[in-house]
């Protein structure tokens, strides 16, 4: 990092994160708006760092209860069953659907527990103000960002077959607790990715200049 | 010029970018973003797409997306028909996530679309109530998910066929065009052209125009 890459907070710009209208933003004022779309303005995404770290920790919890408990009953003349998400992914790849049963696998248990250890290396990297492979961990950010709603494929999975397999008393499907669990982990880490501030990833290194000055 | 004057989303770096050439685009040269697009008659195109994709959605919502037919009993489903299963099977929160992301958003994100397009149409200034709405396009968008519906679907009728004949219904093909329509909408999709048209609120911020000392940065690759 050089002293020739001019960053818009040093200088005092602020980007609106509605709008895109690149203004002049005043540290003292105590809040600014922007004049184009009236929202109020600042630097960086609001307490990034704890709100980010709060919705990962969050979700890792969910996340455990998401793949024990079960997330459906499928009722049919031989029994009653309860299936969890990874007993669906056994139960793709034993009709036969190893592509689906893939499918599956990486939507719903890959990428969910990946985005936690995603955001979370990029919490780290930026509270240990590194240095280091800023462009990669940029691309990783938005991967993290364009995957996450893959994971809600179960969600759908489980909805419809629910809806569709009701044919009491030949067979049935319920939809149990897990699922709940599951959903929550989806909207938490997507939550997660949206609040994370990529512009930090950069920070430290305009901070580390500073200090040379 | 200070109008050139952008400051990257994903980076922070401030650049001096030019319009890029017809249907080129500038990429921040720090980190990749694309910056500025140039797409002549881009939202023209999106409103006739955002019209076409709300008459799928009418279709794609109105008719079943399958049965199963089983010992002499039919069943069928419609896409709201997910939500509602979960929902009276006393899982009101799921059912309330799937009915956002299946019907909830996607609709809001092609209504608001085409109004926001409707109002900017050949209007040099558009009320400021349409920058609001393009915003809430925007969340819309994040959360119409009707691709990973679709292939949910797919995936529950592969679990289902063991058990009983799947029929596929006119509704499954709606949501086929459907999600065609959305991404060729997304692509189209022009806010920067809107945001042209629309009248500033006049907040707080002091403007751009003559700020800061002008840093001349490499021009961004076209």
């Amino acid at each position: 990092m050089t002293a020739r890459e001019p960053m818009a907070m040093p200088s005092g710009l602020a980007l609106c994160k509605h709008c895109g209208l690149l203004s002049k933003l005043m540290p003292t004022h105590e809040t600014s708006y922007c004049p184009r779309c009236g929202n109020e303005l600042a630097f960086r995404r609001r307490e990034t760092i704890q709100r980010t770290w709060a919705l990962i920790i969050a979700a890792a919890i969910c996340y455990i209860p998401a793949n024990i408990l079960p997330v459906m009953t499928s009722i049919t003349l031989t029994g009653t069953e309860d299936d969890t998400i990874l007993d669906g992914v056994v139960m793709l790849y034993a009709t036969g659907s190893w592509p689906l049963a893939l499918i599956v696998l990486i939507a719903s248990v890959m990428i969910p527990m990946s985005k936690l250890f995603a955001l979370a290396y990029l919490l780290v990297t930026v509270q240990r103000r590194s240095l280091k492979s800023n462009r990669e961990r940029v691309q990783l950010y938005r991967l993290v960002e364009f995957i996450g709603r893959w994971s809600m494929l179960d969600v759908f999975v489980i909805s419809f077959t629910v809806a569709l397999v009701q044919m009491k008393p030949l067979m049935a499907a319920q939809p149990q607790t897990g699922i709940v669990f599951f959903a929550a982990v989806v909207v938490l880490t997507i939550f997660a990715a949206q609040s994370f501030d990529p512009r930090l990833i950069w920070d430290s290194a305009n901070s580390m200049e500073n200090q040379n000055e | 010029m200070p109008e050139n004057l952008v400051a990257c989303p994903d980076c922070d770096l401030l650049q001096h970018v030019p319009l890029p050439p017809p249907r080129g685009k500038a990429l921040c040269c720090r980190c990749g973003k694309v910056l500025a697009t140039n797409k002549p008659g881009a939202n023209e195109r999106a409103l006739a797409l955002a019209i076409g994709a709300a008459i799928v959605f009418v279709i794609a919502n109105a008719f079943p997306l399958m049965g199963l037919s089983a010992a002499g009993r039919e069943v069928d489903t419609t896409i709201i028909g997910g939500a509602w299963a979960m929902w009276q099977e006393g899982n009101q929160l799921t059912a309330a996530l799937v009915g956002l992301c299946a019907v909830v958003a996607p609709a809001g994100y092609i209504v608001i679309t085409m109004v926001v397009l409707i109002a900017t149409r050949r209007h040099p200034s558009a009320p400021s109530w349409v920058g609001e709405l393009l915003h809430w396009a925007e969340l819309a968008q994040e959360w119409a998910m009707a691709e990973v519906m679709m292939l949910g679907i797919l995936v529950a009728l592969i679990k289902i066929a063991d058990l009983a004949t799947v029929i596929i219904g006119v509704g499954m093909f709606a949501t086929g065009a459907l999600i065609a329509l959305l991404a060729a909408m997304a692509i189209n999709f022009d806010p920067e052209e809107i945001w042209t048209h629309v009248q500033w609120t006049g907040g707080g911020a002091r403007l751009l125009a003559n700020s800061t000392q002008t840093i001349d940065y490499q021009e961004a690759k076209k």
